[in-house]
């Protein structure tokens, strides 16, 4: 029986010993999360910047994201439009747009209407000659109600059909992030 | 290999007269029995060196006379016993008792971990023996359990296979593995148990949460892995099995070695290599489904009978492919997964584990001694320490690409101690304490938010248990058992959703800290926890027997259930714990009737399992991120009523054919919501026949019909989701469950005699005979792929 109490004295002692660490685990804020989708459509002949944005700085959460438009589009104009996306739970704010560059090959930007009262064309190139898509053009046609989603796809197929032309149907891959922007072309 | 310990000799009675004048002493004695002192009978005792031989009578006693003065050794033999030798230093007429090692549980053979064999004979239990395990040599212990009716498995493809016992599994099914209970992350259902079941002899299946010698909270029931037993004799034997397998164009390869001696020493070593490439459905390659997997273990120990101890180590790595098309970003991949009839990544076979992949390395150490006491019985004293480290990894990119999403390193400590009191057969009783302390420590360099959080968790049980032989005919057992679980947590909540669980108003007082988004918290909880167990076997005459039983278990909610927060990369889905769940309380019911005669085996059982505040996983709704929209899957507790049927039927119909079938019906019901519960395995028939030829290398040839019904009892958990890139809803049907599906396999093998140590056993096999195309209920890749297409397994088997 003399075992059995030295066995419990050690196991007493491990277990003490093991709980007495009171440290504080290090937090962690998600890496390669993106927060923050901006889309600037600067008008080639002059005129007022627009800015797209949508933050959703809880990520993951429950939180939607807050999107905001900074003024209406006018019809039949030709913007160069430059998409970012960041981190800015980080401090700084961590500039994915960086990364996606990079790795172009396994990046590409979507941007779809829901009305086709505009359409993008892209100003941007990989090491393969296919876009990237954080730069490009938007051209409007006639006036209304509008909504462009803009959609990061991680490993796409870029050699699907119509894939390099902007459409989404046929590039599979991951999707990175996903906003949708309502806005008003006049 | 086997026979009996000691050798039986005749009742042979021989005196003779010394030669030397002054050798006048007697030398007299009783020889009794070990444990209950009761008298041996017909030993025999011979004095060494010498021809003098003398017989116990009926009271045990023996005599020898005319010895001479001086140092004897008599060898005292018994049929059951193993032979022991006393030195007696005589100087006058003597009588001395001696006790021998003469037992009932011993009779065959020598148990290495005796302390842990189910033996009960008052609850559901089905063996599974070491043919069939070499049999499944290269598969997985969630494949090879599917042999008991009742038992199905969770799978996440093909090489990640849970058991399932009578519709339940995870955290509610205890793996007890040479003794030690496995701690490796069971609680999620992409965790399936880091064993090599090549270190099994035997398995046994306990249903219900009647084996409370394991623990209070297996309400599904008890998974025993049980080593060899090794027979006292100087030897040294091995085998070595060798397989390949066409679908995954791959194989595994086993090889032990074992040493024993006569004094009871033995030293065992044992390694499993298993590698895989992609598996294919009958039409498609699953990309990325390898597996590579290697074990070792090492065991050494004295089996004595009155002591012993044993000292044993054994590693598990896995290293495990997931399906490629299975990660998937958001609901619009999802939507186009479920719609799509194959799978959107399909590449040409290759033997790479790329990204989503797990690696997991599970270590096992274990020290066990045991002591018989005369008239009382036997003490255990275990300490075993466990590490479990679990790696998945994502598809990531930049910097992160090869970094794992998921880094859990989970270590567990536990110390338990039995004394059986089993000197009376007629009345035992077996008590036990147990005490467990276990870290989880959830690495930040992932760089991902932790899913389960830091946690130390302490556990104490204490039980005891009684087995009372009434009469030839009625055994009844009853037990109680305690315990106590404690977990202390310090866990990050992003704020927002600390807010949108509520837990701001009701666990405000948690808060330890603010990190900008997030709040460290530092949730304490303990429960305790009361099973008890009573069961009775009534035997009508040799052919029937009737059984029931009944238990009340408990289990304390798990860190998945409590803590889970946020995105489960490779599952994509959001799944929320919830910090208010209190422990499943289990109330089960069951019965069972077997039937034995020469030409047939029925077993037919039956259970009701009402469970309260059932704890399960079911989707609620999606959310939106700025990655898209994701289903969310909530921890829910209800109260759940699940029944079912199992029925084993074996029958001989000549000497070389048997017919076999075994059936089970599951039905699982949420009382409170009054709906069908999520993931109850469907119906399932199994038939086979078997062919035999015992004088030609035994030669067998089975056929194997499988039969799995739609599962018409589902919930419907679907939803509509707004799918911004096309600018429609979609229904996503997540809950739809696949079509009846049949499958035929066939098996053949024979042993073919090389020498007289040596025999190699060849087999060969066809699963999924008629390459069927199917999906499972149960396998939760089933939205993306099929399941697995024929399969041709050869496998070598050499016994030396």
């Amino acid at each position: 029986m003399k075992s059995i109490k030295h066995i419990l004295v050690l196991a007493s002692i491990i277990i003490l010993a093991a709980s007495c660490s009171e440290d504080d685990p290090i937090v962690v804020n998600e890496e390669e999360l993106i927060t923050t989708v901006t889309v600037t459509l600067t008008p080639q002949g002059g005129g007022d910047i627009i800015t797209l944005k949508s933050i959703d700085l809880d990520g993951d959460g429950p939180n939607e994201p807050e999107i905001s438009v900074s003024g209406n589009l006018s019809a039949n104009t030709i913007y160069s439009g430059v998409t970012a996306v960041l981190n800015e739970t980080e401090n700084p704010a961590e500039n994915i747009t960086e990364e996606v560059k990079e790795e172009g090959v396994d990046h590409q930007f979507f941007y779809a209407f829901k009305n086709s009262l505009a359409s993008t064309s892209y100003s941007d190139t990989d090491e393969n000659g296919d876009p990237i898509g954080i730069e490009f053009k938007l051209t409007t046609t006639s006036a209304g109600s509008e909504v462009l989603t803009v959609t990061l796809i991680h490993e796409p197929n870029k050699n699907g059909d119509n894939v390099v032309e902007g459409d989404s149907t046929n590039a599979n891959g991951e999707t990175d992030a996903e906003v949708s922007f309502p806005f008003t072309i006049q | 290999m086997i026979k009996l310990l000691c050798k039986s000799v005749l009742a042979i009675c021989i005196t003779t007269s010394s030669l030397a004048q002054n050798c006048q002493i007697s030398f007299k004695g009783k020889i009794t029995d070990f444990h209950d002192s009761t008298p041996i009978i017909g030993a025999s005792l011979k004095i060494e060196n010498s021809n003098k031989y003398a017989v116990t009578d009926f009271n045990g006693l023996f005599e020898f006379k005319n010895l001479c003065k001086g140092k004897i050794t008599i060898e005292i033999e018994h049929i059951s016993c193993e032979t022991k030798k006393i030195t007696v230093n005589l100087n006058e007429n003597t009588f001395k008792e001696i006790t021998l090692e003469h037992h009932i549980e011993d009779l065959k053979e020598v148990i290495v971990t005796s302390s842990h064999n189910v033996t009960s004979k008052t609850v559901q239990t089905t063996n599974i023996d070491h043919n069939t395990i070499e049999q499944y040599s290269g598969k997985n212990l969630g494949d090879i359990l599917k042999n008991v009716a009742g038992v199905s498995s969770i799978n996440t493809g093909n090489s990640i296979v849970k058991p399932v016992i009578n519709g339940l599994h995870s955290s509610r099914i205890i793996v007890m593995t040479n003794g030690v209970r496995l701690q490796d992350q069971e609680w999620g259902i992409e965790h399936a148990p880091n064993i090599d079941i090549n270190n099994a002899d035997n398995i046994t299946v306990v249903k219900g949460a009647n084996s409370l010698e394991f623990g209070g909270d297996a309400i599904g029931g008890v998974i025993v892995l049980e080593p060899a037993k090794y027979v006292l004799k100087d030897s040294v034997f091995g085998k070595t099995i060798l397989g390949l397998q066409s679908n995954g164009r791959g194989g595994n390869l086993h090889s032990s070695i074992t040493k024993t001696t006569k004094k009871g020493w033995f030293l065992n070593a044992k390694t499993t290599l298993k590698r895989f490439g992609d598996f294919n459905t009958p039409n498609y390659t699953l990309t990325n489904t390898g597996l590579d997997s290697k074990a070792f273990s090492f065991q050494t120990g004295l089996k004595e009978f009155e002591q012993g101890f044993t000292v044993d180590y054994s590693f598990v790595n896995n290293n495990i492919g997931i399906l490629r098309a299975s990660h998937i970003g958001n609901l619009d991949d999802l939507v186009s997964a479920i719609n799509n009839k194959e799978p959107l990544i399909i590449e040409d076979f290759s033997y790479d584990i790329n990204e989503p992949k797990q690696e997991i390395n599970h270590h096992i150490f274990k020290v066990d001694y045991y002591k018989r006491f005369q008239d009382l019985g036997k003490l255990d004293i275990q300490y075993d320490f466990q590490k479990n480290q679990r790696y998945e990894y994502d598809i990531r990119v930049g910097d992160d690409k090869d970094k794992a999403a998921i880094d859990l390193d989970l270590t567990t400590h536990s110390i338990n101690s039995t004394f059986d009191f089993n000197n009376n057969l007629d009345q035992t009783y077996k008590v036990g304490i147990k005490g467990v302390y276990q870290n989880n420590f959830a690495n930040p360099l992932t760089g991902v938010r932790r899913l389960i959080p830091d946690y130390d968790k302490i556990d104490a049980g204490i039980f005891a248990l009684g087995n009372f032989v009434l009469n030839e005919k009625t055994t009844v057992n009853i037990g109680l058992r305690y315990d106590y679980n404690y977990i202390n947590a310090k866990k990050f909540y992003l704020k927002s959703r600390w807010e949108e669980r509520g837990y701001d108003e009701k666990f405000g007082n948690l808060i330890t800290g603010d990190y900008r988004t997030q709040w460290l918290v530092n949730p304490i909880f303990s429960f305790h926890n009361v099973s008890t167990s009573a069961g009775i076997v009534y035997q009508f005459n040799d052919k029937n027997a009737v059984l029931f039983n009944y238990g009340l278990s408990n289990r304390a909610p798990n860190a998945s259930e409590l803590f889970s927060d946020g995105l489960h990369h490779s599952a994509s889905r959001i799944e929320l714990g919830d910090l208010d769940l209190q422990q499943e309380v289990s109330n089960r019911i069951s019965s069972t009737y077997n039937f034995q005669s020469n030409n047939s085996t029925i077993s037919a059982e039956v259970f009701f399992n009402k469970i309260h505040n059932f704890i399960y996983l079911e989707p609620t709704g999606t959310e939106q991120t700025i990655r898209g929209a994701f289903p969310v899957w909530e921890y829910k507790a209800t109260n759940a009523n699940l029944f079912g049927f199992d029925v084993t039927w074996q029958q001989k119909i000549s000497d070389a054919f048997v017919y076999s079938n075994k059936s089970s019906l599951t039905f699982g019901n949420d009382a409170k919501n009054n709906k069908s519960l999520i993931d109850i395995p469907a119906p399932s028939f199994k038939n086979s026949l078997e062919y035999r030829n015992k004088k030609w290398h035994q030669l067998g040839v089975r056929l194997e019909s499988e039969l799995i019904l739609k599962q018409n009892n589902y919930p419907d958990n679907n939803f509509t989701v707004y799918l911004p890139q096309q600018d429609t809803y979609a229904l996503v049907d997540i809950s739809s469950t696949p079509p009846n599906y049949h499958l035929l396999h066939i098996h053949t093998d024979a042993v073919f005699h090389l020498s007289k140590k040596t025999d190699v056993q060849i087999s060969a096999s066809i699963k999924n005979l008629l390459n069927t195309n199917y999906r499972d209920y149960l396998n939760r890749l089933r939205y993306y792929a099929d399941d697995l297409g024929r399969n041709y397994n050869l496998q070598l088997k050499i016994n030396y």
